[in-house]
């Protein structure tokens, strides 16, 4: 199956073509702000990550923001530093400008203050513009596709119909050679041993184990029950009573096909078909990590609503029930909630879904696009410093 | 209600709890659907959508089952009919609180 896309030149395919603007440190993000103003069309995203980090941190936010500025929607990127950090922006742009793509750096310090600063990515900046206007989309395979999996605000419909029928979609994906990432360990805990029985090698089933039982360790040191953050308040409310109960759920998004692969967060599959990636089950950080391994398109099912986006990835919106669809129907793109009225099969949503992947691929705005909506969270292992 | 119609879904034929796709209330006859049969089944309190009632007494300390997994356990007897929630179901996993008073 084909898709409309821009082909990179290290032969990714994106589905967007975006300019970002990605401060490599905290002490950027106001200068990284005022150059995305001055860019119609160009995006920029702020986070408060770059310094006073232990290694194995600083090493997360590295893998994070050059795998996020790597993702093929991004055409061009600017980065801004400041000059001091831990992740040193130069570097960062070095590992950028492997996939081939323009990529420019301004550090604040060494360019003497943010006016410059601002004035010569402004300058960089349209003319890198001009370029991405000019390409146009070429027709690529879909196998070139990864799709994000995602839930949030989950509730018990949840489980019985948004998360099979996007598990549906998935599966055709995969059919079709694409690649199809489940995250969210925490919400894997208590069914980790129906995902291990898929996993292709044994070597993967216990990886898949280890990922469970090291997240599960956080709740285990802070000496507190998991219950009330995991399942969340509106989770319990939505009928969800356990953390085991939401997993179970939680897992049918990523459909039947067995498990390749399991990565690191924000590391990019090595593997086609479906993969693991160890997030955690913060929407925004999951969703973050996912995009900075490589995933062009995101599918995010939830019961209670919401209206998270991602700066450059198009996020498609699930509902698991018609209620809160016809509630928030400006944040919904889809309705699974059908199944659970009997109106439409799991896997009549779930062609819906894929039908609806496809669209977006080609160019087909999302709510969240729409409403300009596109949160950013780099995940944290330790304390700030 | 029309022949055929339900209004609770059971997700696995070993569960022992169903979901209430509607808003129900006590006195109800629950409809519940699965793949194995339809059961009927009186509610006891009311059970609002999305939320789970037990199709069998649950004993205490026993697992409560949906998607054919143990979901928790009781934490008190729960009657056929009766609201399945946190007030009388725990986890087992996460439990760092457990942890913390084994230690003490």
């Amino acid at each position: 199956m084909k898709i409309m896309g821009y082909v990179r030149p290290n032969g990714a395919v994106g589905i967007r073509n975006h300019l970002l603007v990605l401060p490599s440190v905290v002490c950027a993000n106001d200068a990284a702000r005022k150059i995305a103003e001055q860019l119609a069309g160009a995006v920029w995203v702020d986070h408060q990550h770059g310094c006073a980090e232990l290694a194995p941190d600083a090493e997360q936010t590295r893998r994070t923001l050059a795998g996020f500025a790597s993702n093929p929607n991004v055409g061009a990127c600017i980065i801004v530093g400041l000059g001091c950090e831990v992740v040193n922006a130069h570097g960062l742009a070095e590992a950028v400008a492997k996939t081939g793509k323009p990529v420019e750096c301004f550090v604040i310090q060494e360019v003497g203050g943010t006016v410059n600063t601002v004035a010569a990515a402004v300058k960089a900046g349209s003319r890198m513009l001009e370029m991405l206007s000019k390409q146009e989309r070429e027709e690529c395979d879909l196998s070139s596709i990864t799709l994000a999996l995602e839930c949030g605000g989950s509730d018990a419909c949840s489980g019985i119909a948004a998360n099979p029928a996007v598990g549906a979609a998935s599966d055709m994906l995969v059919e079709q050679g694409g690649t199809s990432i489940l995250s969210e360990t925490q919400e894997l805990i208590g069914a980790e041993h129906l995902l291990a029985k898929r996993a292709v090698s044994p070597e993967v089933a216990e990886r898949i184990w280890y990922i469970c039982k090291r997240a599960e360790e956080g709740a285990l040191k802070m000496g507190v029950d998991i219950r009330y953050t995991n399942p969340a308040p509106g989770n319990i409310e939505g009928g969800i009573t356990t953390l085991e109960e939401k997993s179970l759920g939680c897992i049918h998004k990523a459909g039947h096909t067995p498990i390749q692969e399991v990565v690191e967060y924000a590391e990019a599959p090595k593997k086609k078909g479906l993969v693991i990636m160890d997030t955690p089950g913060h929407d925004v950080e999951s969703i973050t990590g996912m995009v900075a391994g490589g995933a062009q398109v995101v599918v995010f099912t939830t019961g209670r609503g919401t209206p998270v986006g991602c700066p450059i990835a198009p996020v498609i919106k699930v509902a698991s029930n018609t209620t809160m669809y016809e509630c928030m129907r400006d944040n919904m793109d889809i309705n699974a909630g059908e199944i659970v009225d009997g109106e439409k099969s799991i896997r009549d949503v779930g062609k819906e879904i894929f039908d609806e992947i496809i669209a977006v691929c080609n160019g087909k705005k999302t709510k969240a696009e729409v409403l300009g909506f596109g949160s950013f969270a780099v995940n944290r292992i330790g304390p700030t410093q | 209600m029309s022949e055929g119609a339900y209004n609770a879904l059971i997700m696995h034929e070993n569960d022992n709890v169903a979901t209430a796709i509607k808003d129900l209330e006590a006195g109800d006859i629950a409809i519940a659907k699965g793949e194995s049969g339809t059961f009927e089944v009186k509610i006891l309190k009311k059970i609002p959508f999305g939320h789970k009632f037990a199709l069998k007494d649950i004993p205490a300390g026993s697992a409560v089952t949906k998607y054919g997994e143990t979901i928790g356990l009781a934490t008190q007897d729960i009657r056929k009919g009766d609201h399945v929630h946190v007030h009388n179901v725990e986890g087992t996993r996460g439990r760092g609180d457990k942890v913390r008073q084994g230690a003490h």
